[in-house]
């Protein structure tokens, strides 16, 4: 079934009877050449890309919930590639390449939305920092433009310019950002990799791992026991708690992220926009509610809800950028788990385990690299050969003293 | 969040800092010979439970006293407080 113009003008004059599930719920079979653990963006975008780049077989997706019910379901939607260190910014640019294209590829609508984003200065060492990033960006091929205050005036002109702790100096752009449809992108991937006779399994959780002579031979499910020659990870958020049963402990502790969205506005908010020394970022849905977020509640969790007083933190943030908001009411809040690594960067990796693979890692940052990281790991459960956009995310890097920290924080997950 | 402080009752967790998993309290010995991979360990690797989680938080708008907190990261409850000198010095076997 291809989705096309005509076709929604003809299902719309035929009483939309023609209509079929985007994917089969089939059982599962006794073994498999790939299982992915995690039907979730990047369960299912692994499972897409090694089925239609690396022409793998017999692969399994399994999910313990319903499909997307994880992170994928629970982000602000936000796409960019606005990084500075080598580690990073190619791995995140080839994902910002793959989003432009997404839709066209797999053949559903994920709207993509490349709106713009703009991070906003308010200091003169802001600037110098923001310059050097935007080089960085521009090195790596993706677009970035340095706005003074008139520029960022000229698109925003109902900020709170004068604020007296944080008055805006101006903005680093990157027009080519924005925003996705993030169910979209779950059901399209999904579809895409059902169509190539992936078996997406839902409400099958993995309860443990069979491994002999350090050589994983399947996993044992809460559907029966599946064999695999090859176990892919993909469970963000609860990396720790699945690696566990591996025997495994990992650079990672579980935090809880709050997101929120205001009443349906008017449009106002037409890029998004990112208030960082106010921990604060906002942008508007096409149904017109402000999507908006800012720190991690801070301390472990996997309860996918946070406490008040980050709310009102980020509420008091937001206000500080745009007074004109006041009066907006807030529509909802919701949580969801974040594997917050060591050095606020992912993993991509093998692991002691022969045939078990591991990603994960994606801190608050997960969702723009969706497609990036599905490619990449279906690259190395294909090749055994990482990426080459993400050889840098080895699990052994903090042992080995190559960390990629962004923020400089250190080995202090609430912090990045 | 309310921490019961041992010493001056319940607290709102927004007068704390945190830091993480009350293992940090058990510093390698920088001077053995698996120093390296027992620093390796105790810097980066983490149980992350979901669960019972003893852990570290620091009264910084408070009396500046570092408690360990035992809290379920699945509900967020709270069930005790203790200083983390006490256990710290019990864990020597030191002063009581």
């Amino acid at each position: 079934m291809r989705f096309s113009g005509f076709r929604v003008v003809k299902e719309a004059l035929t009483g939309h009877h023609g209509w079929k599930p985007l994917w089969r719920t089939p059982a599962p079979q006794a073994s498999y050449d790939y299982i992915i653990v995690g039907g979730g963006g990047h369960g299912l975008a692994t499972a897409y890309h090694l089925a239609k780049v690396f022409k793998g077989k017999r692969i399994a997706v399994l999910e313990k919930g319903w499909l997307g019910s994880g992170n994928i379901g629970r982000n602000t939607t936000i796409i960019r590639s606005n990084y500075l260190l080598p580690g990073n910014e190619p791995f995140y640019e080839f994902s910002m390449k793959l989003w432009e294209n997404m839709e066209q590829e797999f053949n559903f609508n994920a709207m993509v939305s490349q709106r713009g984003i703009l991070n906003l200065i308010h200091t003169d060492a802001q600037r110098d920092a923001y310059r050097r990033r935007g080089n960085a960006m521009l090195l790596a091929g993706a677009d970035a433009e340095l706005l003074d205050r008139d520029g960022v005036r000229a698109m925003y002109p109902w900020l709170n310019y004068d604020n007296a702790r944080f008055p805006i100096k101006g903005g680093l752009l990157q027009r080519r950002a924005g925003t996705a449809r993030h169910d979209g992108v779950a059901w399209g991937y999904a579809r895409g990799a059902d169509l190539l006779g992936v078996d997406i399994i839902q409400n099958c959780e993995v309860t443990g791992f069979r491994i002999e002579n350090g050589r994983v031979q399947g996993v044992d499910t809460s559907r029966g026991y599946i064999g695999a020659k090859k176990v892919g990870v993909a469970v963000a958020g609860s990396s720790g708690r699945v690696m566990a049963m591996a025997g495994m402990r990992l650079p990672i502790e579980s935090h809880v992220l709050q997101a929120f969205v205001s009443e349906g506005l008017k449009p106002v908010v037409d890029g998004v926009i990112t208030f960082g020394a106010g921990h604060f970022y906002v942008s508007q849905s096409d149904k017109g509610g402000l999507v908006f977020g800012g720190d991690i509640d801070g301390y472990n969790s996997y309860a996918q809800r946070g406490n008040l007083p980050v709310i009102e933190e980020v509420a008091e943030g937001g206000l500080a950028l745009m007074p004109a908001i006041g009066r907006a009411r807030l529509l909802r809040a919701w949580g969801g788990i974040m594997d917050m690594s060591m050095d606020g960067s992912p993993i991509i990796d093998r692991t002691p385990v022969d045939g078990l693979y591991l990603n994960a890692g994606w801190c608050y940052g997960g969702f723009k690299a969706t497609p990036a990281s599905g490619y990449a790991f279906a690259h190395l459960l294909a090749t055994d050969t990482p990426h080459p956009t993400a050889a840098a995310y080895r699990l052994d890097r903090f042992n080995r003293g190559y960390v990629i920290d962004e923020k400089g924080m250190g080995a202090q997950p609430n912090l990045h | 969040m309310l921490i019961p402080h041992p010493l001056l009752g319940p607290r709102d967790a927004q007068e704390f800092t945190y830091l993480g998993d009350a293992s940090l309290l058990n510093r390698p010995d920088g001077l053995a010979d698996t120093a390296p991979e027992a620093f390796n360990d105790y810097v980066y690797l983490r149980d992350n439970p979901a669960g019972l989680h003893r852990e570290l938080w620091f009264h910084e708008q408070g009396d500046r006293s570092w408690l360990i907190v035992t809290r379920n990261t699945v509900t967020h409850e709270i069930l005790g407080a203790e200083l983390a000198r006490d256990v710290a010095l019990a864990a020597m076997g030191g002063a009581q």
